[in-house]
């Protein structure tokens, strides 16, 4: 689904992601590991076209993402909090994505519903614009959002910080559901080894820019990024 | 201590994105304000001489509209002037005593652009006064009493601030007065201009505003060291939401949505408020041109459009920095640029539009001065409003939508290089209007302007795609400098 080529990208001289080959499969749930700077989110946004490669490309499903916009129907993305529109209602910003994405309010709301535990109540009918919501009940926002319109490609940049141990655990299933789902890619990151392990079937560990690890997630694999990481 | 807060301050002004500025926009801000400056020194020493061509009594016709142009001050502050509080936040767990902290941002505002622009005028104007063989030490006392006015309301605006609306009441109040005096049923000068007229006259007097000034100051510090919680004074004021669907605007498609959204920006941030208000004041900038033998004709369609533009002036120069906070979301998703432009487009059609209808009370100068504003309408639309969706690819300050400063701002400049901005905007038709006067006569310096505005309108799709190209171009350099707020 997603195929990267020799890509790279420096800044001032120097290079913070290169990466010389890197495929993912549809249907796999792809889990990016690494420490502060080691290029997790560079990466996303080169793959949304939100910065421009040094050198190479990328493509999903065979669009070059940065020659074509054709991507953008079929990629949810939620990265940060810059993807939420703060004067409006957590409604208004789900039927604000719903019609770009040609969904009728009455699929929305049956998206809702389906997450409505998820949301824990604190979401909807609550009288309160985006900006007002905490930090946490903002990113659930955000992920849901990446939902609507059913894409084939979900990308979602650290979705498990800022959420409270009940909402990692429901949005550790959400995430689980959407890899059992043959027909989506789901791209994670995060910089918590254990979370992403439970919910990817590969997970690849950057370093500085660089892939050092790239693993089929088994029983090993949290030991082995443990010991990695650690000094 | 007070060394360390110079030293903030300092690094904040410096750092401040719009600083960075490239450097011909600096040079071009530091004329304008180089203008602005002599505009006000000038006034101030053309005023005593002006005012005595006129037979009348300087002073004492200063003092007597005092009273307005104080009333003036104050609502210009509440839409403009921004209250210093949310930077100290960091500040609150270092070992700053806090008063100190209180101290030094009342402090700050002392010195803001909204207190020592008047300077520029008072001081000029009392030399002249004192030149001219006025007590010197009367004067003194006067313009003593005049500056301790201006910070009274410089530190009105900080306890005033926070009550929405208010300069409503105070526009309101000016405007009654001086309605109520036009017409010679009240005529509140008649109990102010005594008291103006005393700061200098009496010995004394002057100790009121001081005293005043002074007991403002002691309650302004007191409000503000009982507010200094991060759930009393420094908490974010949270809007009690509705959610809107606006469902009429759904039969529009792909542009219904956004203009769905634009209406909600619009209704529901400070920022986008204010330029509503601003937008709003054009309206009667043409005052200032119809009716006034002064000024030459040609200027008249200057007044044209500036009149049915102030919306497409003062916001349209902003697009597409208005969503530049969720700047990244709009680049993710399945969205036509050809859609969000038009859209954008649309709003400022429609404020155009309003704006003309909304200015129909210049026909009490005539019918001709109706049609130059209808004139330069018709040019807003066709040509300008093309213009200001090309200028707005290159315009990449990010907005704070939530922050009422920034229109005039402290720092920012921020409507001075939108100024600048218009400039070209109003070049062109002011040739084609001139043309047309030295040719033949108004009418078909009227027709010129109508004719490149009607053309700008026929080659819509053109202009649209050379505006959507340009804007796919500049993406990431866009993108990047929207992620630097400060």
């Amino acid at each position: 689904m997603i195929q990267v080529n020799q890509l790279s990208k420096k800044y001032n001289g120097t290079t913070v992601l290169n990466i010389n080959n890197l495929e993912i499969p549809k249907g796999q749930s792809f889990g990016l590991v690494g420490n502060n700077g080691a290029g997790k989110t560079t990466f996303f946004s080169l793959l949304l076209d939100l910065i421009q490669p040094s050198t190479g490309h990328i493509t999903n499903n065979n669009i070059q993402v940065n020659t074509n916009e054709n991507w953008k129907s079929f990629t949810g993305s939620f990265l940060d909090e810059s993807f939420l529109i703060g004067y409006l209602t957590p409604e208004e910003y789900f039927y604000f994505i719903g019609d770009l994405r040609h969904q009728n309010k009455a699929d929305i709301d049956a998206l809702l519903a389906q997450h409505e535990e998820f949301f824990n109540g604190e979401i909807l009918n609550n009288k309160k614009y985006l900006r007002d919501l905490s930090k946490g009940n903002q990113k659930k926002v955000g992920i849901i959002a990446t939902l609507i319109g059913n894409p084939e490609v979900v990308i979602l940049d650290e979705p498990f910080a800022n959420l409270d141990p009940t909402t990692v655990s429901r949005l550790k299933k959400i995430i689980k559901d959407l890899a059992d789902n043959p027909d989506v890619t789901v791209l994670v990151s995060s910089h918590d080894l254990q979370h992403t392990v439970e919910v990817c079937d590969r997970i690849v560990a950057l370093n500085k820019g660089e892939i050092v690890k790239d693993i089929q997630t088994s029983k090993e694999t949290l030991q082995e990024l443990e010991s990695f990481f650690a000094v | 201590m007070i060394k360390k807060f110079i030293y903030l301050e300092w690094k904040a002004f410096t750092r401040s994105a719009s600083f960075g500025a490239n450097l011909a926009m600096k040079i071009l801000l530091g004329f304008l304000m180089i203008y602005f400056s002599l505009l006000f020194i000038g006034a101030g020493v053309g005023a005593f001489y002006l005012l005595k061509k006129m037979n009348l009594e300087p002073l004492r016709t200063v003092n007597r509209f005092l009273i307005y142009y104080f009333l003036f001050d104050l609502v210009i502050r509440l839409l403009m002037q921004a209250i210093p509080v949310l930077n100290i936040k960091p500040l609150l767990v270092l070992s700053f005593k806090k008063p100190t902290i209180v101290h030094f941002s009342l402090g700050k505002t002392v010195l803001s652009f909204f207190n020592w622009v008047h300077a520029l005028f008072f001081v000029p104007f009392a030399i002249v006064l004192v030149l001219e063989g006025y007590d010197v030490i009367g004067i003194l006392m006067w313009l003593l009493a005049i500056f301790s006015l201006i910070y009274i309301n410089n530190f009105l605006n900080i306890i005033l601030t926070n009550i929405d609306k208010l300069f409503v009441v105070f526009v309101g109040i000016a405007i009654g007065l001086g309605a109520a005096q036009y017409y010679k049923l009240f005529d509140i000068t008649i109990y102010t201009a005594p008291f103006f007229q005393g700061l200098y006259a009496q010995k004394g007097l002057f100790l009121i505003p001081v005293l005043a000034l002074i007991g403002l100051y002691q309650f302004t510090f007191k409000y503000f060291k009982n507010n200094l919680f991060l759930d009393a004074g420094l908490s974010k004021k949270e809007d009690i939401a509705t959610t809107e669907n606006l469902v009429w605007l759904n039969q529009f498609g792909t542009l219904g949505t956004f203009l769905k959204n634009d209406i909600k920006l619009i209704r529901r941030n400070k920022r986008s408020k204010t330029t509503l208000i601003m937008s709003f004041f054009f309206l009667f900038y043409g005052l200032i041109f119809f009716g006034n033998t002064h000024q030459p004709a040609v200027m008249h369609i200057f007044a044209g459009i500036f009149v049915s533009g102030g919306f497409l002036f003062v916001f349209g120069q902003f697009v597409p920095s208005w969503d530049s906070s969720y700047y990244q979301l709009m680049m993710t998703q399945n969205i036509p640029y050809r859609g969000y432009i038009t859209s954008k487009w649309w709003l400022i059609v429609i404020a155009t539009f309003i704006s003309t209808v909304l200015a129909s009370f210049y026909l009490f100068y005539g019918w001709e001065v109706y049609l130059t504003i209808v004139v330069g309408a018709i040019y807003n639309i066709g040509v300008n409003s093309h213009l200001v969706l090309l200028g707005g690819a290159f315009t990449k300050t990010p907005i704070d939508l939530s922050n009422a400063s920034g229109a005039f701002g402290d720092k920012k400049a921020f409507s001075a290089s939108a100024m600048l901005l218009t400039l070209p905007k109003l070049l062109l038709p002011l040739g084609l209007y001139g043309l047309g006067l030295y040719l033949g006569d108004k009418t078909l310096g009227l027709l010129l302007v109508a004719g490149a505005g009607v053309l700008g309108f026929v080659f819509r799709n053109t202009v649209f795609s050379i505006i959507e190209k340009r804007y796919k171009i500049e993406k990431y350099s866009t993108i990047s400098a929207y992620k630097q707020k400060n």
